[in-house]
């Protein structure tokens, strides 16, 4: 089968400082695959993840390349159509519960719209099928939270509405923006367990944004890493962790805390590293990054 | 090639940066600065027409000629070129009128806002600084304050004072102190709250020290931005009360006065009740113009 | 909650006893016998005193608020001395028509700046926004007395369309039965009466509104914009919905309280403003009254119009909060 989604030769600018934020990227995503979109802040991957989702701040401005989704290319396609697709084929996971619920209108409200608008169902049909989605994601007394207003949930149980709204349209791909940074520990595995399970359930593909290689290994497929807005390195994960190609890929890894080898210790990466691969890339796209 | 590009690239994109970063900061300059200067400008070009108006009006503003009464401003059919604005039912010059009447308002506008600024500005700073009782009893004032429309207490005022400037002035004060007083209380509640304020008390200086040194500095673009509010709306209520009849007496020039007799010959000549409305306008417009100019300029982080 | 409403009458009472206190005073201590003003010249010593009894004006100042408040809560607002009319009676009629002037201008205002606001979000980032900005400034700048009078020069004389002055044509003879001229007339569907009245009311009812419309549509623009950003607009258009959509059910409502809480305060201004609007147009409510009660020195009358202005201004500030509390589901819950 085709690849889902394919980006090709991406590249994008900001206009307001004259910097270009993405180098001819590209990259390529399986159905029903889980690939984590890593790199620090400023690596470009946020800006993937809104150029999916055509949500570019008016500051940034796409100067190439193409995104493929399902065949189509997405940058290419009528305002129409891509609305269409989007919040129904392909949604978002938002990094923070806490302001991607809208205070003022209760969960079913904000859990239906796109049952009602994009399905066309009927207020009942759509409670039911709500109900369904937050048995789904695990929420014990689904009627009373369908009934609630966001500022009576915990952090975690937005986070469960805002998956249950993230799949309730069947989509094909999720973009999940960095889902549980603004959560607790203790809450962030359940999430990406939740997370998962929905994901293989309905056989849907995701891309994951994050910092955190941590949280890649537990969750994803493949890894792509970003620096400074091109691809460093990618692969499947377990190769990627195991067998690092790239020496910032190796020292990320040493940078992470390991909780099974608490002796381990920690380590930053190494500003020779940094300048190496800067260097490097500096040579390769003529530009300084 | 591709090196030849990227070597001159940065130095040219550093410079169309540094000139677009030049542009911007120029517009905001402007922006803010338009504001006050235009403001300021309508302001200071009143003051000197209401100052030298003895020198520079064309006629004795209280001077009858019933020969010429109701003539309309020059452009119209009948006009008379010794009166450009036109007469008055009783035949008086209306640019005259106008210029004398500028006297009255710009001293009704400096001295009123002065004082009830002044005054309110230390209720306020009491109240905000000190608290407990002191908060309550302002506080609690400034909710009885509220209570009455302000027009209807400034004419009860007037009325209790008799008419005149002096009551005009007392009127506006008695009233309007609530305005710096509210708005200086909250600020300086905020500011007290900051960690610079604490920092401050937590060296030892003194509690007045540190409220004239740390935190009355920071109100000053408040302060300023509301004198100029203020001194607009202090015009604006000298006018009513001379329309209503108990500002100045009446055979002294006032843009309120010239109003209500406008109204009353308002088929006859428009003009007297048009020429003075504009005046008010622009006068009140400027105020506000200025003032919000100089609130943003003043105002090192822009608040709101 | 109940706490909080109980203790919020509370204090609406002591602001009320308060005004009424200071007027009292304020009234009695100053110069100027409104006994004066309604005695012919010929009048001997002895008419005079005996017109002071009549009016309690003979009694030490402790004793005639201490009678004053005591007639006020059996409901005795006393005699008007310039209308030989009973206070209560002058209030209750001349009322109406001022509640019809500020509530159709409050109607108007957040018709108006609700539309505008809403506009001037969807016209965010274009060429007609400062356009709106700067339109909304002017309107925001100047007060409803410029307004007024303006308003007569433009619908009076330029182009004279609008009645000047009152609330009725004489002679239309309805035979009303309130004193709510507009709403009796709609309801009992006579419409050449209530275009006329309406006629009647549409200038003060523009010069009250105007600037209350750009007080909501400077606030009201502000939140909206800000709301606009969060992260729930950009789920909510993820979804596909409308840009219009978007601001009226994501953004509205969270951005609708703040800029109800100063609306209700704005509105107190308004109803302050009514004074001299209805001085302008001749419009026989209680702001014109009030005026007239003041050059005639008609203490019963300005006591009573004071303690009616302090009144309406504690409620509007009530029903601002419950309408707040209405609109915000925290505080709602909480």
């Amino acid at each position: 089968m085709s690849p889902i989604l394919t980006i090709e030769r991406l590249s994008a600018r900001v206009q307001s400082r004259d910097q270009e934020i993405l180098s001819k990227v590209s990259l390529s995503l399986e159905r029903g695959e889980v690939m984590g979109l890593v790199g620090e802040s400023g690596a470009g991957k946020s800006t993937i993840g809104k150029a999916l989702l055509g949500i570019l701040p008016r500051d940034v401005v796409i100067t190439g390349g193409a995104i493929r989704y399902d065949g189509r290319d997405l940058l290419a396609l009528p305002a129409r159509e891509r609305r269409q697709l989007l919040g129904a084929e392909i949604t978002l996971i938002p990094q923070d519960p806490q302001t991607a619920l809208n205070p003022g209108r209760r969960i079913e409200a904000q859990l239906t719209d796109g049952l009602r608008m994009k399905r066309g169902l009927s207020g009942t049909q759509a409670h039911d099928k709500a109900l369904a989605l937050l048995e789904e994601v695990h929420i014990r007394e689904p009627e009373r939270v369908l009934a609630a207003y966001p500022h009576e949930l915990s952090g975690g149980m937005r986070q469960r509405v805002l998956i249950a709204a993230a799949f309730a349209l069947e989509p094909r791909l999720v973009i999940a923006d960095e889902p549980t940074t603004a959560l607790d520990v203790t809450v962030q595995k359940q999430i990406l367990r939740l997370i998962r399970s929905m994901q293989e359930a309905h056989g849907t593909a995701v891309v994951f944004v994050t910092h955190d290689l941590g949280v890649v290994a537990q969750i994803c497929d493949s890894v792509t890493l970003l620096y400074g807005g091109t691809v460093i390195e990618a692969g499947p994960t377990a190769n990627m962790l195991v067998h690092p190609g790239h020496p910032y890929t190796r020292a990320l890894i040493d940078a992470c805390p390991r909780y099974d080898r608490p002796d381990a210790g920690l380590h930053p990466v190494p500003d020779g590293v940094i300048s190496a691969m800067r260097r490097d890339l500096s040579q390769r796209y003529g530009r300084p990054v | 090639m591709a090196e030849q590009v990227s070597s001159v690239a940065p130095i040219s994109s550093d410079r169309a940066r540094k000139v677009r970063r030049l542009i911007g900061r120029g517009r905001r300059f402007l922006s803010l600065d338009a504001k006050v200067a235009f403001g300021g400008l309508i302001i200071l070009i009143g003051l000197a027409l209401a100052i030298f108006a003895p020198l520079i009006s064309p006629a004795d503003p209280l001077e009858q000629d019933l020969m010429s009464a109701t003539l309309p401003p020059i452009g119209f059919a009948g006009a008379d070129p010794a009166h450009l604005l036109g007469t008055d039912d009783l035949g008086r010059d209306v640019l005259a009128r106008l210029l004398y009447g500028g006297r009255v308002a710009f001293t009704v506008a400096f001295v009123a806002a002065g004082l009830a600024g002044l005054i309110g500005t230390v209720l306020g700073l009491v109240a905000g600084w000190y608290g407990r009782l002191a908060d309550t009893i302002v506080s609690r004032l400034i909710d009885i304050w509220m209570a009455f429309p302000p027009v209807l207490l400034s004419i009860l005022l007037v009325a209790v004072f008799g008419s005149g400037l002096h009551s005009v002035i007392a009127a506006i004060v008695i009233i309007d102190w609530t305005r710096f007083a509210r708005v200086v209380r909250a600020e300086t509640m905020a500011q007290a709250a900051l960690d610079y304020v604490t920092a401050a008390r937590a060296i030892g200086f003194p509690r007045l020290h540190v409220l004239l040194n740390e935190i009355v500095p920071n109100l000053w673009p408040v302060i300023v931005a509301l004198l100029s509010l203020e001194a607009g709306i202090a015009v604006i209520v000298e006018a009513i009360l001379s329309f209503v009849g108990l500002s100045v007496s009446s055979d002294t020039p006032t843009w309120g006065g010239m109003i209500a007799s406008g109204r009353q010959i308002l088929h006859q000549g428009w003009w007297v009740l048009a020429a003075p409305l504009a005046v008010l306008f622009v006068t009140v417009l400027a105020f506000n113009l200025f003032g919000e100019g100089m609130r943003r300029t003043l105002d090192p982080v822009m608040r709101r | 909650m109940i706490v909080s409403v109980i203790n919020r009458l509370v204090v609406a009472a002591i602001t009320l006893v308060g005004v009424g206190a200071i007027v009292f005073v304020l009234l009695r201590v100053v110069p100027g016998d409104p006994i004066a003003m309604m005695i012919s010249p010929g009048a001997s010593p002895a008419d005079i005193a005996a017109l002071r009894a009549r009016y309690g004006l003979d009694a030490d100042l402790a004793t005639q608020f201490w009678m004053w408040l005591k007639a006020l809560l059996s409901g005795d607002f006393g005699m008007s001395i310039s209308l030989r009319r009973g206070v209560l009676s002058l209030l209750a009629e001349r009322l109406p028509a001022t509640l019809e002037l500020a509530f159709a201008a409050l109607a108007l205002a957040v018709a108006l700046g609700l539309f505008l606001a809403v506009l001037g979000t969807l016209a965010r980032r274009t060429v007609c926004e400062p356009l709106i900005d700067a339109l909304n400034g002017l309107a925001l700048a100047v007060p409803d007395f410029v307004w007024a009078l303006a308003l007569v020069l433009a619908f009076g004389v330029f182009v004279p369309v609008l009645p000047l002055s009152g609330r009725i044509n004489p002679s239309i003879d309805e035979g009303f039965v309130t004193h709510f001229y507009l709403i009796e007339s709609l309801l009992r569907l006579k419409l050449t009466a209530f275009a006329d009245v309406a006629s009647h009311m549409a200038m003060p009812v523009i010069a009250l509104g105007l600037p209350l419309a750009a007080v909501i549509v400077r606030l009201l623009k502000e939140a909206l914009k800000e709301a606009m950003v969060q992260d729930y607009v950009l789920l909510a258009r993820l979804k596909g919905m409308s840009e219009l959509r978007l601001i009226l059910q994501e953004a509205l409502r969270n951005a609708i309280g703040p800029t109800l809480a100063l609306t209700g305060v704005q509105f107190t201004f308004l109803i302050g403003g009514t004074v001299i609007v209805e001085r302008i147009f001749s419009y026989p409510g209680i702001g014109n009254m009030a005026v007239d009660a003041v050059i005639n020195r008609d203490l019963p009358l300005i006591q009573g119009l004071v303690l009616m202005f302090g009144l309406i201004f504690i409620l509007v500030n009530l029903a601002v909060d419950a309408l707040a509390a209405f609109f915000n589901p925290r505080l709602r819950h909480g």
